[in-house]
């Protein structure tokens, strides 16, 4: 008797842990996707990608709470922005390095990781800041779900839809998915490569300041925010093959997944734990990605 | 012959060095010294590494292991630091054998070598703080201070002592820095940061290789960080350990110049100068301001000065030096001289 009872309160919990596990994926596939976009057509790295999220998070703060904006304004002007950040980052940093080779691209985008979070601190300090909207949480049943997550959840998915959209519907889309395909014969084909490379990494950087519209909503934002999911981000590309965008979908769920149950059984950072170690059993399998196949 | 005025160039100023303590005993600039010294190692340790293109984030994680596994030991089981730093060296070969094995058995170079060893980083830092009960998270972590014998705990309060130990450790990274330039295994890697399969068709066992000398930088950071942890007597996670630290180091490094000896030593005298001075001319305000430094820093250098400040000296010293080696050719193909 007692044990029935044990095992319906673990399953609930489990069901509720495995909910939010995919809940969670939606916003790390979303990150994933734009850092895949930038790889598979650029072939660059944004180690700082994480880092864009966390300007984008203290735009919102700053504009939903010092400034008293509605939240459903400040999201696209922080979209807007972390845009032309991404642009900026690759006109300023990655377009003279373009014929560099890549470990150097990837290692000064770490220049602007540092410059970016040191930027953050001493403009804004090290305080955690949040934007003091507290979303109810949803009851069903006998499980909790935060409402942020499953709007960060739909949102992320809209978002997903629509670059999906203009990748395979608008003529600037199929440029940029055929640049990604060869990057020498593009050029002769009459396509301006510098223009392609500005739009991706604009779009990359607007898919950063959609996830920091939804991160905002669920965590507090300080300066080293960007290296709580920065790596994990990375991680998922990887595991999914870098610039592979449906291995990153599914690389994504897969971790959420890992975190939020291995947090059911433990402290969350041990769901991390067990996410890096998945994935370093993962690179003896599958090295060069997911859907990869083995040579 | 050259050779000789360089060895005699170099017993002058190790003369020199290891006299400085005893003539000059200012203790703040002593201790600027030993930190100079210590992450100099660390630095050198790293470019062994990242000179033939293996380029690591991965070394904080090492860093870290070294620093704690040498302090939870003292603390924990009261082993001593002597059999606790070798403990710390041996688990950080094994993680990079583990994580190294498979990376260069499937070849995976490049951005994926980089991002696979961020995330080995990123455990060690987890793990260190998920382990809060006995590394203290991270709030810190104190060895306890010895009572009695204070060279078994290697514990001094003296900074003389700490001075001449991380002047032969950094001597010694040095000297095998030296060592591996000379060896064969430098031309096989060499070759294989060229083109691996030329080098695998030309009879380099191209795992093995890489394998090696990632073994070698790995046990040398971590014997950096359990020096660091010895000479501090406190460490967190984001100080030994991290993906800061990695970045950190390779960033040092690379203002040094990766392909010379002493790079990531003038790397290590840059970078700590520049956030002592910022921190003593701004006093709090200046929390954050030598990381923005560094990062424009970082990203000017690799635009404009890949091959590093020693690096650019040494090369304008010689003009007609022999042809740059093709790995070393494409890092300076934006400051090549006369464009």
């Amino acid at each position: 008797m007692f044990m029935q009872a044990f095992l319906d309160i673990f399953d609930i919990y489990l069901l509720e842990a495995v909910i939010n596990g995919i809940l969670l994926g939606g916003v790390l596939a979303l990150l994933a996707l734009g850092l895949n976009l930038i790889f598979g057509v650029i072939d660059v790295t944004w180690i700082c990608y994480a880092e864009l999220v966390m300007i984008g998070m203290y735009a919102m703060y700053f504009m939903v709470q010092y400034y008293g904006i509605s939240y459903f304004v400040a999201a696209p002007l922080t979209i807007l922005l972390v845009a032309v950040l991404g642009a900026a980052l690759h006109y300023l940093v990655i377009a003279p390095l373009l014929t560099a080779p890549p470990i150097n691209q990837l290692l000064a985008t770490g220049g602007v990781l540092f410059v970016l979070q040191s930027f953050a601190t001493v403009t804004f300090g090290i305080d955690f800041r949040n934007l003091g909207i507290r979303l109810p949480v949803l009851a069903f049943g006998d499980m909790n779900f935060s409402y942020a997550r499953l709007l960060s959840f739909l949102a992320a998915l809209v978002g997903m839809v629509a670059v999906y959209l203009f990748m395979t519907r608008t003529f600037t889309g199929t440029a940029i998915r055929a640049i990604s395909q060869d990057r020498q014969i593009m050029a002769l084909m009459g396509v301006d490569t510098q223009r392609i490379y500005l739009i991706t990494s604009a779009i990359g950087g607007g898919l950063a300041g959609l996830a920091a519209c939804l991160l905002a909503l669920q965590y507090d934002v300080h300066p080293f925010v960007g290296l709580s999911f920065g790596p994990i981000t990375f991680l998922i590309c990887v595991l999914g093959g870098l610039g592979n965008f449906i291995g990153g979908f599914i690389a994504a769920f897969v971790f959420a997944e890992i975190i939020s149950l291995g947090g059911l059984f433990s402290d969350l950072e041990w769901g991390y734990v067990l996410a890096f170690a998945f994935f370093i059993v993962m690179m003896f399998i599958r090295p060069a990605g997911l859907l990869a196949r083995r040579r | 012959m050259m050779g000789q005025g360089r060895l005699a160039a170099w017993g002058i100023g190790l003369a020199v060095l290891v006299a400085l303590p005893f003539v000059y005993r200012d203790p703040y600039h002593l201790h600027i010294l030993v930190l100079i010294l210590i992450w100099s190692f660390a630095y050198t340790s790293w470019s062994m590494m990242g000179r033939f293109g293996l380029v690591s984030l991965g070394h904080g994680g090492f860093m870290g292991i070294g620093a704690y596994v040498t302090a939870l030991l003292w603390n924990h089981l009261g082993w001593s630091p002597w059999i606790g730093i070798p403990i710390g060296m041996v688990a950080a070969g094994a993680l990079a054998l583990i994580v190294g094995y498979p990376c260069f058995r499937f070849r995976i170079t490049g951005h994926y070598f980089v991002l696979v060893t961020l995330a080995l980083s990123g455990i060690v830092l987890q793990v260190i703080t998920a382990t809060r009960d006995y590394t203290g998270g991270s709030l810190g972590y104190t060895p306890n201070r010895a009572s009695t014998n204070k060279l078994l705990a290697l514990q001094f309060d003296d900074k003389i002592t700490w001075y001449l130990i991380a002047l032969g450790v950094w001597l010694f990274g040095i000297v095998v820095w030296h060592w591996v330039d000379r060896s064969m295994a430098r031309y096989a890697l060499e070759a294989i940061s060229e083109d691996e399969d030329a080098a695998a068709a030309a009879g380099v066992d191209v795992t093995a290789e890489k394998l090696k000398i990632t073994l070698l930088s790995a046990v040398m950071t971590a014997l950096a960080g359990a020096v660091y942890c010895q000479y501090q007597m406190f460490i967190t996670p984001d100080t030994v350990s991290g993906i800061a630290v990695s970045l950190q180091m390779v960033f040092a490094a690379i203002v040094g110049g990766l392909f010379v000896s002493l790079g990531p030593t003038v790397g290590a005298v840059i970078t700590i100068l520049l956030a002592e001075t910022l921190r003593i001319g701004f006093g709090t305000k200046a929390v954050g301001w030598d990381n923005l430094v560094y990062g424009v820093l970082l990203v000017l250098f690799i635009i404009f000065l890949p091959k590093g400040i020693l690096g650019s000296v040494l090369d304008r010293l010689k003009p007609q030096r022999k042809v740059p080696r093709a790995h070393e050719q494409e890092a300076v193909q934006i400051a090549r001289p006369g464009t």
